[in-house]
């Protein structure tokens, strides 16, 4: 991409965003604070202020933002209690704490001059290996032996379950790659693209409708990612713990 | 893009999100993002909004039992209401009745006795009337014995008998 913007003559660096710089300076050991670390803050913050200020009233009619709160509360709890059952509802703190950390990392990454830390592959991939580990391990406690019976499909004709067994056994463990690279890719797509964008009105200069237009089309249907994304991700980490908890078809 | 992952000193040339120097420094305060948060939500937020909606459910169901509550007396008053209206109106029947039994009872006692007056005055006329019949009877023979006696005089002066006109007269009045 870097190399299609030379060409172009444009001064555009789509990607430059996406870098990971230290705040005050100096080489990234893994320990420096740095742009993944303030917009990690600054998730968190937000979401204390939805969550933890927004409902200090504890109000029986509830504020907007409480209400915002409990509205985000009940979504989670209930995609929980559908897709995994009341059993699932002892992990709806840490998929709260991925929503939440998903949501906010993409809704703050559209910010202007903001950085998107779930456009990196390593924080997505990051949580997807700790969903795909901690849902593998829970699987082997809670059904010993019988989770393998999620790879053994017992409907199928005998000749083609070994096949299928084998097809189970990959897609399993593909599932943490298509995990992360969605929701890491989704958002690097978006901000290039926005970012191109940008670069083609500043070297239009005053005639740059076209660019705009795009631009605020792109970021409508960014917002709508952003979350959209963050549902996705919340939603499979649902999925993978329901086979967890119930294996078999 | 080949080129990001050994683009160790000029990063922009490639994906940032290949540059595997970065991932320690991410994945470390990424864990810490993610204790933090776990923390935060599983003992300040979650149980707090948790609580405040079992509190909301609780308080309407309590207020749904209270109106039904509430309704079902509003029933029951209606029910006492309309069971008194009609003993009421029975009793006021049953008032009705009575009096207009006790007035008829009266009436007719009056009737009976303005009757008996009625028949005594009626008896006590006619014997009145028959009397004065009489009396009118006796003066016309007076009268008829005068002017008989008077006549004879007159046509045949002291040839008058009282006792023979009497009789004559008597004779003829009862022809």
């Amino acid at each position: 991409m870097a190399e299609t913007a030379e060409s172009g003559g444009f001064n555009i660096h789509p990607m430059d965003q996406f870098e990971v710089k230290s705040l005050f300076g100096g080489d990234i050991a893994f320990y420096t604070p740095t742009n993944v670390t303030l917009w990690l803050g600054l998730a968190i913050l937000a979401t204390v202020l939805l969550l933890v200020v927004g409902s200090r009233g504890r109000a029986l009619v509830p504020t907007r933002t409480q209400s915002v709160a409990e509205l985000t509360y009940g979504f989670i709890r209930n995609m929980i209690e559908d897709i995994t059952g009341k059993e699932g509802l002892k992990y709806f703190p840490y998929i709260m704490t991925l929503f939440m950390l998903i949501l906010f990392g993409n809704a703050l990454g559209l910010l202007p001059y903001s950085f998107t830390f779930t456009s990196h592959i390593a924080v997505t991939a990051f949580l997807a290996v700790l969903v795909f580990v901690a849902v593998t391990i829970l699987g082997f406690v809670k059904n010993g032996a019988k989770f393998l019976g999620l790879f053994w499909v017992s409907d199928a004709p005998l000749v083609l379950r070994p096949i299928l067994a084998i097809i189970e056994l990959i897609s399993y463990f593909v599932r943490p790659v298509s995990h992360s690279i969605r929701l890491a890719g989704n958002m690097m797509a978006g901000h290039a693209v926005i970012k191109v964008f940008a670069g083609f009105a500043g070297a239009l200069g005053l005639g740059a409708v076209a660019p705009i237009v795009a631009i605020v089309a792109v970021y409508g249907l960014e917002a709508l990612v952003a979350f959209i994304q963050a549902y996705v991700f919340t939603i499979l980490t649902c999925v993978y713990l329901k086979d967890a908890l119930h294996p078999g078809h | 893009m080949a080129t990001g992952a050994d683009a160790a000193e000029h990063t922009s040339s490639g994906m940032p999100q290949l540059n595997f120097e970065t991932f320690p420094n991410q994945i470390f305060w990424l864990a810490i993002a993610l204790v933090i948060m776990y923390f935060v939500l599983s003992r300040i937020a979650l149980p707090r909004i948790g609580s405040v909606l079992e509190d909301r459910h609780n308080t309407i169901a309590n207020d749904l039992e209270q109106a039904n509550n509430l309704k079902r007396k509003a029933e029951e008053a209606e029910e006492a209401y309309n069971k008194a209206l009609a003993d009421a109106r029975a009793e006021a029947n049953r008032i009705a009745e009575a009096t207009k039994a006790d007035i008829k009872k009266d009436i007719d006692a009056a009737v009976a006795k303005a009757d008996a007056e009625i028949a005594a005055k009626v008896a006590e006329s006619e014997a009145q009337i028959a009397e004065i019949r009489k009396s009118a009877l006796k003066s016309v023979e007076d009268v008829a014995n005068a002017t008989t006696e008077d006549i004879v005089n007159a046509i045949l002066p002291g040839s008058a008998d009282a006792k023979s006109v009497k009789a004559a007269i008597t004779s003829r009045l009862k022809g």
